[in-house]
Formats: C-alpha cells, structure tokens, sequence
C-alpha cells in the first residue's frame, strides 16, 4: 500500500466519482480497491477517535490531581484559588473556683499585666475563650505570610502573630519578621489550641505573662547535621512583659534560644533547649495597697534577664501515635531582675505611705519550673498530670532595707512558693475537635489560700487542616 | 564568639554530599527511587510502614534530615498535609519546597480514585484530590517511576544515563511482574471484599475486586459496635470473601468483623516493610496476592 497518500486519494476520488467508463474492469478493480480503502480507513479513524475520547475522559478525571494541593482548587474560579488558607479555632469552658478569680495573683512575683485568657480562670461559670482567625499563605516563591487574630470574649480583636518568613534563603538559614510568638522555651511557640492543659504553665505566668511574644525580627539556622540542631537569635520592641514598651531606637528586647533533638529507635523522639531574653523595662508599674489602704503604682526600672532550659519526650509504639502514644514536657525558668523600684501614691495626691515618690534599689533572682505528662491511653482518650513550682526568692528592695517602707507596704514582694497539681482527661473525637476536664489544686495566692479550679473545656478547629509542630 | 563565628563558617562551608540526597515520606517511594537510583542516589524514607501516614510527627530528626535533601519525594494529594509542610518550612532548605524541582508528588502522576464531590469535616477525614493511597496498584509505580527518573536527571544531569537505565531496567521487571501477578490473581476478578479504612481502594480497582462494605463510618472515623453490627447486618447477604486491613492500621474492627461473620481477616503489607515478607516493591505484591489467594 505505499502507494497511498494524500493526493492518490484525492486522485482516486476524482476516478471513482467519474461516471463513464464503468465497464473497464480495471477500473472496476480500482473502485473495488478504493472502496476497501475507505473502509479500512474509516475503521482506523473511528479508531482513532474512541482512543482519543478515552484519553480525554482520562484526562479530565486526572485534573483534580494535578490541580495542586489546594483543598478545593478545582471547584473554584482562578482567582480566588489564592486565597489563603484560613482556619478558625473556637474555644470556650465552664469554670468553677473557690475564689474569686479577679484577685487572682502569683504572690512573690510583679503581675504581669491585665491577666491574659489562657491564664488561669478569669471568669466563673460558662464563658466563652478566645477565638483564633488564621491566615497564612505563600506570599511568592520566597515569602509565606501569616496573620493570627485572637478574638475576645470581650468583643476586642488583637492582632497575636502577623509576620512574614523566608522559604528559602538556603544553608538553612530562616528569617522571620513581623510579631509572633517568640522562639524561646517549648511551649512558648504553640498556641493555646494545641496545649495539654486548658491554661498555661505558672512559669510563664510568672515571667513572660503567659508567653513571650516578639515584635521585630528573628534568624534562625539549622546545622547541616544528622542531629537537630537549631540556633536562634531574635531581636524586637519590649511591648510587652517583662518589657514595658519605651520606645526606643533599636532593639530594646534581645532573645537567643539553641535546641537539639533526634530520635531514640522507633518509638522516641526527644528535644532539649536552652534560651535566653534580655530587657531593660523602664517604669514597668503595677498597682497596689500600702498598710493605709492606699493605692499606689509601684515600678520597676532596670534590668531584667531571663534563662531557660527545656525538655520534650515523646513515646509511641512502632512510632505510631493513633493508638497510644506519651509526652514527657519540663521547663524551667530562671529571671535576675536588678535596677531600681518606686512607689507613688497613684491618685497623685502625695498621700499613703509612699507619698509623691519613693525610690530605691531592686535586686532580685525568682525562678520556676513545671513537669507535665499526657498518655494517650485509648485512640480519643488522653489522662495528664502537671506539676508547676515556682520560688519567689527574697528580693532586696532598698526602700525596705532602708527603713523607708515596711514589708508589708509592699505586700506583693513576700516571698512564697508558688505550687500547682493539675490532672486533666480530654477526649478528641478528631484531631479537630476535643472536650476536656480539667481540676487545678492552685496555691499561688500565698499562705492559707488554696484554691481548687475546675474546667470544661472545648478547643474545635475549622477550615484548613494546618501542620502543627513536634 | 569568634570560636563558634569559624565552627558556623566551617560548617556552612561542608562539601555537598557527592551521592544524590533523596528522602521520602514513605518507604515505598524510597523503594522506587532505590530501584531506580541505584548506587547514584542516598535514599531514605522518614516513616515505617508500621505508622498511620496521616498521623507523623514532624519531629527533629525529620526537619535535619530535610535540611540536607536534595529531592523530597511525597505522595501528595494531602496524605502528609498534617507535618510535611512544617517540615519543609522549618528545615530552611530552598531546594525542598513545594514548586522546587527538589519537592516530588506522585499523585501528580497517577489518575485519582474517589474525588469528593464535596468537601465537607462531616464526612470524615476526605482529602480534596481524592484516595491518596495511590501505593496499593502495582501499575502506578510505572508512571511515578518514570517521572521520578527524569525528575533525578533534572536534578544530577550527570548521571541522567543511569537514572533513564534504571527506570528502563525496573520497567522490564516490573512489567513481567504484573503479568504474572495479573494471571495469578485472574480468579479473583468480581469477588467481594470487605476493607476496614479506604486503604486498597486502588489495590481493588486493580485485581477488579468488589468492595461491599468499609467498616469505618467515615474515613478516619473509627467503627463502633453498633456500626460494626449494621455492617454486618448489611453485607450477610453479599458474602465478602475477606475483610481486609493494613498493618498500621488497628485491628479491632477488622478482628470483630472476622470473629462475628465468619469472613477471614486478611492483614496485608501495605507497603515495603509492612512484614517480613515485603522486603522490596516485588515483594510487597508477591504477599498481597499470597494471602488474599491463601485465605480464599
């Protein structure tokens, strides 16, 4: 058949169209032969065509796949396939406590601040927690972006972590900027969604105000070594406690964290680190009650450093954690305050035992650990335990040594020993959603003053499914 | 400081490693890329066939080792969306990321089974490209390993030779493979199944298997009595020669409905390393078909 082609066809079309002649057998022969032809060939293109709606089919099938990882990117139009990811973490609990929870407070050590949402109970009865709205996407082949709004009960939106980082500056380099949760500590990177007790640690209760957030820059490297390990150097405003927000030129608040991990067999894996933050609050005041009964803003002015170290086990069998798995979490902290404190009366007045201002020096070393363990005894089901410690110390305040103040004109200085058991069960019926109950045997208010908490917890996440960290 | 300024220099300066650095999120892709790689390539899956895939942690020593990978080849298609993504952000490693000639989907390759019609929680664990346990048809490992030998020749164009032999060399043997797997399992087309979670949905489209009854409710949602008792109830009629499940998997579901319907439990392999008779990709398809043919 090579004498087929384009044009032979066209040729033999022309022939077999012709009307005269029809008796010639040669040319009988050839309308036998052109007709098998076309036969043949209107076999291989019908052929053809099923091959090619197969394919089709096949190919329409396969486009979800190749579409990306965007969960739904098929569905939608173009443009808005880039949205971001968006998740939305509801919470809220029941609480019940002995006492009144608006004079909770850490005895022997400065309040923190306006006492946070993931502290111990601040309202009785049933409340509503904190909402957390993400945002997070791939800003370009470089950048990911990501916004963090806590949403109060209180109907006040605050912006908790907004900050873009690099994907891949190489050598294991990576740069963050923006303001997030600082990278010192374990605990002090994950949100209050993915924690084991419904509130934080007395220990960062005690020195960061339930946890550290960062506002300004952090570099990290991770050594190219077979073990983890991880350097971290962050540099920010001190906004927020132990810093008091004086607007400086620079950096007014400097961190540095190093933390290693690996793996022991299949079951293990473990991390340690140590950090560190410095600051140097400037008036960082709080309120009180003198021997009078008047109320005065007492301050600190100095320095304040801030030392670290932590520890993560975590077991499951055959490294499968869907069935049973545990998790060994310790921290401990260590914070040197030295510099100066005041007291004023805080109507202005001059009145109470303070008077217009009273100055002295401030020199003290409190620390404070927690222990906690979570097994997972059954899929759903976890039980843990939590133990938290902290030591005051004796501060050595001028005004006191001095003979200018009493003590006990400035109660919130007594020295005492902070210590807390909590037991918790929780129940997750998926990885989005858990109810938990938690009880808390709380003597952090001083001598005599035990408190016993009890709460209902529940954390639901919705929207994108978001990777969480070890 | 200025002692840890040259250890930092020292070691950001460390020679690449000559071999090719390939890690993998589950042993069957490092399986695949050894066949193909061969001596060219240093590969390493970071979980065991032993683990739910859906639910690693993105521990340290996975976030070392991505640091030094020169290729990550995943299933894709959201099966590691719960730690991969942290590990590839957290390792600082540009090579790795998604959209990198390092960052390797198999799913991308492979026409997907079960695609929702909807994405909805209240359906269960659903991922939106559909089933991604894309690993249990022999055949898919042709089409990824193709894309994985010219992804490795784009990534070391010196030994793109070899990596090209490879995959031609695999191709041969694994095309006897399902020859003589498919004559093997011919009498096992129509029959019906039971299965425990939609792991083998893509095993069952292969071997033409019916799949008459999932025990879980939903995907990832584990079965209760009661459930477990209405399946029962429903599938008497249907008869499934096994019920079947993977390693990793629990195995309170499958062992109940075993015990209540007579049907025999078949736990297989699932992947390489899944028992002692998975050693390798050959061997994982030789005990599949072994103990789905055995237990008939």
């Amino acid at each position: 058949m090579n004498r087929i082609s384009v044009s032979m066809l066209a040729a033999c079309g022309v022939l077999a169209s012709f009307p005269a002649a029809a008796a010639d057998p040669d040319l009988q022969a050839l309308r036998e032969e052109i007709a098998q032809m076309k036969h043949s060939y209107e076999q291989r293109i019908n052929a053809l065509e099923k091959r090619l709606a197969g394919a089709e089919a096949s190919a329409s099938a396969a486009v979800p796949a190749s579409a990306g990882t965007a969960p739904g990117a098929s569905a939608r139009g173009a443009a808005s396939g880039f949205n971001p990811e968006v998740s939305l973490i509801l919470q809220g609990a029941m609480t019940k406590s002995q006492r009144e929870p608006a004079t909770w407070t850490l005895q022997g050590f400065v309040p923190a601040g306006e006492p946070a949402e993931v502290g111990p109970p601040r309202r009785k009865g049933l409340s509503l927690s904190e909402s957390e709205l993400v945002l997070s996407a791939n800003v370009d082949p470089n950048f990911r972006g990501h916004l963090n709004l806590s949403l109060a009960p209180d109907n006040t939106i605050a912006v908790e972590e907004a900050w873009f980082q690099t994907l891949g500056l190489g050598s294991g380099l990576t740069l963050k900027g923006g303001r997030f949760l600082s990278g010192i500590g374990y605990q002090n990177e994950q949100h209050p969604h993915t924690w084991d007790f419904a509130d934080a640690p007395l220990a960062y209760a005690a020195f960061f105000g339930n946890r550290l957030t960062t506002e300004g820059l952090q570099l990290k490297w991770l050594a190219p070594t077979d073990t983890w390990i991880e350097l971290g150097l962050e540099a920010g405003r001190d906004s927020a406690f132990p810093g008091s927000d004086r607007n400086k030129n620079g950096s007014a608040l400097g961190a540095v964290f190093a933390r290693t991990g690996g793996d022991v067999g299949v079951s293990g894996s473990w991390r340690a680190g140590l950090s560190a933050v410095g600051t140097r609050p400037a008036e960082r005041g709080f309120a009180q009650t003198d021997t009078t009964g008047n109320a005065n803003t007492v301050a600190f002015s100095g320095n304040s450093r801030t030392v670290g170290a932590d520890f993560v086990w975590k077991w499951a069998p055959n490294g499968n954690p869907s069935e049973r798995n545990f998790k060994l979490q310790a921290e401990a902290f260590r914070r040197v305050e030295s510099g100066d404190l005041s007291c004023v009366d805080a109507a202005g007045a001059g009145a109470g035992r303070c008077g217009a201002r009273l100055a002295g020096t401030y020199d003290a070393t409190q620390s404070g650990f927690y222990v906690q363990g979570v097994y997972q005894f059954m899929p759903h089901w976890r039980a843990g335990y939590r133990y938290d410690r902290l030591d005051s110390g004796d501060a050595a305040i001028g005004l006191v040594n001095r003979g200018a103040l009493a003590a006990a004109d400035l109660p919130q200085f007594a020295a005492w020993k902070p210590r807390r058991d909590t037991v918790m069960i929780d129940y997750a019926s998926s990885e989005f959603a858990r109810l938990r109950f938690q009880f808390a045997r709380d003597a952090s208010r001083g001598p005599g003053l035990v408190d016993n908490q009890f709460w209902l917890q529940y954390v639901m996440s919705i929207g994108a499914h978001g990777a969480h960290k070890f | 400081m200025k002692t840890l300024l040259v250890i930092l220099a020292a070691l950001l300066a460390l020679p690449a490693q000559a071999a090719l650095n390939v890690l993998t999120t589950v042993p069957e892709w490092a399986a695949l890329a050894q066949e193909i790689g061969g001596d060219k390539i240093k590969v390493a899956s970071v979980t065991t066939a032993l683990q739910d895939p859906h639910r690693i942690e993105a521990r340290p020593s996975l976030i070392a080792r991505a640091r030094n990978a020169d290729l990550i080849v995943a299933t894709g298609a959201e099966l590691e969306i719960g730690w991969l993504p942290v590990v590839q952000r957290e390792s600082g490693n540009a090579r790795i990321q998604t959209g990198q000639p390092g960052y390797f989907e198999a799913a991308t390759y492979v026409r997907m089974l079960e695609i929702p019609g909807r994405l909805d929680r209240a359906d269960g664990d659903v991922h939106a490209s559909g089933n991604p346990h894309i690993n249990t048809d022999p055949r898919v490992y042709l089409k990824v390993g193709e894309a994985l030998a010219a992804r490795l020749a784009q990534l070391d164009p010196a030994n793109a030779a070899a990596y090209l032999a490879g995959y031609t060399a695999f191709a041969v043997r694994w095309r006897a493979n399902l020859a003589r797997w498919e004559k093997q399992a011919a009498g096992l087309r129509g029959q019906p199944v039971a299965v425990q979670h939609k792991s083998f949905s893509y095993l069952l489209d292969w071997l033409g298997l019916k799949e008459v009854a999932t025990l879980e409710p939903k995907p990832g949602v584990e079965a209760s009595a009661a459930h477990l008792s209405r399946v029962l109830e429903q599938v008497r009629a249907q008869k499934p020669r096994w019920v079947i499940r993977g390693v990793w998997e629990s195995s309170r579901a499958t062992d109940w409905f075993a015990a209540n319907s007579g049907t025999p439990a078949v736990v297989l392999p699932f992947t390489v390393g899944g028992n002692d008779a998975a050693k390798d990709l050959a061997g994982v398809f030789d005990d599949t078909l072994a103990r789905l043919l055995a237990a008939r």
